[in-house]
């Protein structure tokens, strides 16, 4: 009985993305059958390749949905959001290539030397961050709007104007497909993340205390858990996630442009986060519910590409069903619902008991 | 005589607001940023028109950071702004090319009633889902920017210039004031010159500063930020006042298009562009905090000035490639908002010893 109240809990707050996603795939079902096909092709270094719009829909939301994870997490631990993902996501692009080059050569080593680098430059860039919000007890969106600012000129600085390109089979795999494995290689590193997530929530207590200095900080100093050491954690835990997103934005096009790498990612990343049906004053959290945002949100601009609305326009009609998601799942349209709900069984219950006594 | 000697004293007592402390050290920075200006760079900083020039191009962004500031005392946050700037502008453009009326005057009118329309359109809509539907408003403005946005570039991709004779008219025509200005190489004095924007802006800023000071709906907006459960057992109409402020933010928007217009009279589907960031930014440095219940709108006004001189002076300097401009900016900015929380805290800490 209590796992089952346990699930339903749990499914309560994805119910809303559930059904969002359930919608845009029947709507693309109507609108065109052969919408999600998946077929196999050659691509141009001659590897076999699964194609089709689920495969492109899962593929081009890994950067989103690694990021919308750690955003749970800063969301979650600090009761705000770090708008400065997609500028620390240019330096970290940035800190990747140059150190790349500096190498000399691209082999397996190198770009793991090169990643570890990048990992470790966001880390400090975004203890930065957490620091401001930690210690000196600074708004995140206020403490994060620093970076915000500048973070595309300190990349611009660490690379020049020029947007290095990097053709090299092992920066292909990583950011396209490995020979002989038709599954796209970013679709494993949202998978590698979240399990690592999942593991360490599994093994450890963070989870928990994230969510209590999230609720209360206060009561939760009290309770001994020390609330800067969890910021902290989860700003260091982003900028992990930041890293390998921007290391696959990358490598996805062979080179770096600092101008329009993971450019305007942290509105969508909140975004993920709050069709999640996460709370955005922090507290209890579900990483699930964030990847499910992500992956609605791009399977809803590829449908609009699929429908022939250009590029530019995408916005206006991304931003009516945003409006219509978030009504959907708002606390006053979900009361009436419950209660619509509860009436019918009632009503239902009601004609199970009579049928019982016909 | 005792009681005069305790009511003096308690008067005397009263600490400072926070609100007002972080108002105060906004002023005193710009004083002395504009005062070490002055010493280090001069040039145009002697002129009293610099500061007609700051108002000048930042009068919209004095009345969008004007909105944000109520809608953050009142709790929330409003990121269309910008949004809202870019699509007023573009239709007002669009609107003064097309329209085909013959009467200058009309035309114009009818154009500030476009403005205040789309910006009264987007805060009635923003505030209805914030404050009856109970929905996250940074998700609400978020999909504001996105809708404003979009729209913008559905209305025209290219950049539209404004050719309507009379509201070019209106944009050259300033208000001169002669014993501010000075006295040119030649000889000939040439007078300080204030745009109509500008004026506009100081005027918001005064009618909000009375609004939010003096009449019961500005009082009603900070018991809703200090503590949303005690203003609903206080009696006041919480949803009401949420949705009015949402309006009145809405409503500013649009004026603050139809000023960026008044200063620059094209349409880009870029205008604005990130402004709602500064905004937000300018009303922190002026002491209005995210959390709600804490805020002046003359801070504000001080924390755009702030911003403007702050680019004006690196401008100025030998490091004027944008990205040095960025980059200088975000680190003065780090350090004004790292200033404010160090103060804060001490202050905090003075107050629980006094308790003790």
């Amino acid at each position: 009985m209590l796992q089952r109240k346990k699930l339903r809990a749990g499914l309560g707050q994805l119910l809303i993305p559930l059904i969002a996603l359930g919608i845009l795939i029947l709507f693309n079902l109507i609108r065109d059958p052969g919408f999600f096909s998946i077929g196999v092709a050659v691509n141009n270094s001659g590897n076999r390749v699964l194609t089709g719009n689920p495969i492109s829909i899962i593929d081009s939301a890994s950067e989103l949905a690694i990021i919308s994870m750690g955003m749970t997490l800063v969301t979650a631990a600090c009761g705000g959001q770090d708008i400065s993902v997609g500028a620390v996501g240019a330096i970290a692009g940035s800190v990747f290539v140059k150190v790349l080059q500096g190498t000399g050569s691209i082999s397996v080593g190198t770009v793991i030397l090169s990643i570890l680098a990048c990992c470790l430059a966001t880390i400090l860039f975004k203890l930065f961050n957490g620091t401001l919000v930690a210690v000196f007890k600074i708004q995140p969106m206020i403490a994060t709007l620093i970076l915000y600012s500048c973070g595309r000129s300190i990349a611009y600085w660490i690379n020049g104007d020029a947007t290095p390109q990097l053709n090299s089979p092992i920066i292909s795999s990583l950011g396209m497909t490995i020979p002989g494995i038709p599954v796209p290689t970013p679709i494993f590193a949202v998978l590698l993340v979240g399990l690592l997530l999942a593991v360490v929530f599994r093994f450890t207590n963070i989870s928990l205390y994230t969510q209590s200095v999230g609720i209360n900080q206060g009561a939760a100093r009290l309770n001994g858990i020390n609330p800067t050491i969890i910021k902290l954690l989860s700003f260091a835990l982003l900028g992990v996630c930041v890293s390998v997103a921007s290391v696959i934005g990358v490598c996805r096009l062979g080179q770096l442009n600092h101008k329009t790498l993971l450019v305007d990612i942290e509105m969508d990343a909140i975004l993920a986060v709050a069709i999640g049906g996460n709370n955005l004053g922090g507290g209890k959290f579900k990483l699930s519910g964030s990847i499910l945002g992500a992956y609605i949100i791009q399977m809803l601009t590829t449908t609009l590409y699929a429908m022939n609305v250009s590029p530019v326009n995408v916005k206006a009609y991304k931003a009516i069903v945003i409006i219509i998601i978030v009504i959907a799942g708002s606390p006053v349209v979900k009361e009436k619902l419950t209660s619509l709900w509860k009436k019918s069984r009632i009503g239902g219950s009601n004609a199970v008991i009579r049928k019982g006594v016909g | 005589m005792t009681g005069v000697n305790t009511t003096s004293r308690a008067k005397r007592k009263e600490p400072m607001t926070d609100a007002q402390l972080l108002m105060t050290i906004s002023i005193c920075i710009f004083a002395f940023m504009y005062a070490a200006a002055m010493i280090f760079l001069g040039g145009g900083f002697l002129k009293f028109q610099q500061i007609f020039d700051l108002l000048n191009d930042n009068a919209a962004l004095i009345i969008i950071s004007c909105s944000l500031t109520i809608v953050m005392i009142g709790g929330g946050i409003n990121i269309s702004v910008g949004g809202v700037i870019g699509l007023t502008v573009m239709s007002c453009a669009l609107f003064l090319n097309n329209n085909g009326i013959q009467n200058g005057f009309l035309s114009i009118l009818l154009t500030i009633l476009l403005a205040l329309g789309i910006g009264l359109a987007f805060g009635v809509l923003e505030g209805f889902l914030v404050s009856f539907l109970g929905i996250q408003p940074f998700i609400v403005t978020l999909a504001g920017m996105f809708l404003s946005r979009g729209l913008t570039t559905m209305l025209s991709v290219n950049p539209v210039k404004v050719t309507h004779e009379a509201f070019l008219a209106l944009v050259k025509s300033k208000i001169k004031i002669p014993w501010l200005g000075y006295v040119a190489q030649n000889g000939n004095p040439i007078p300080a010159k204030l745009e109509i924007g500008a004026v506009v802006a100081l005027c918001v800023v005064i009618l909000v500063y009375l609004m939010l000071h003096f009449m019961r709906f500005g009082r009603n907006i900070y018991a809703l930020g200090g503590n949303r459960q005690s203003a609903l057992m206080l009696g006041i109409n919480v949803r009401s006042t949420c949705f009015w402020s949402y309006v009145l933010s809405g409503l500013l928007s649009g004026l603050a298009g139809y000023v960026f217009l008044m200063h620059k009279p094209a349409g880009n589907a870029s205008v604005a562009m990130r402004s709602e960031m500064d905004a937000i930014a300018a009303s922190i440095i002026g002491g209005t905090l995210l959390t709600g219940g804490v805020g002046n709108v003359i801070g504000t006004l001080f924390g755009v000035m702030i911003l403007a001189t702050i680019q004006k002076i690196i401008a100025l300097s030998p490091l004027n490639a944008s990205w040095w401009q960025e980059m200088a900016s975000g680190a003065m900015l780090g350090f004004f908002i790292i200033l404010q929380s160090v103060v804060l805290s001490n202050r905090g800490k003075h107050k629980s010893k006094d308790k003790e």
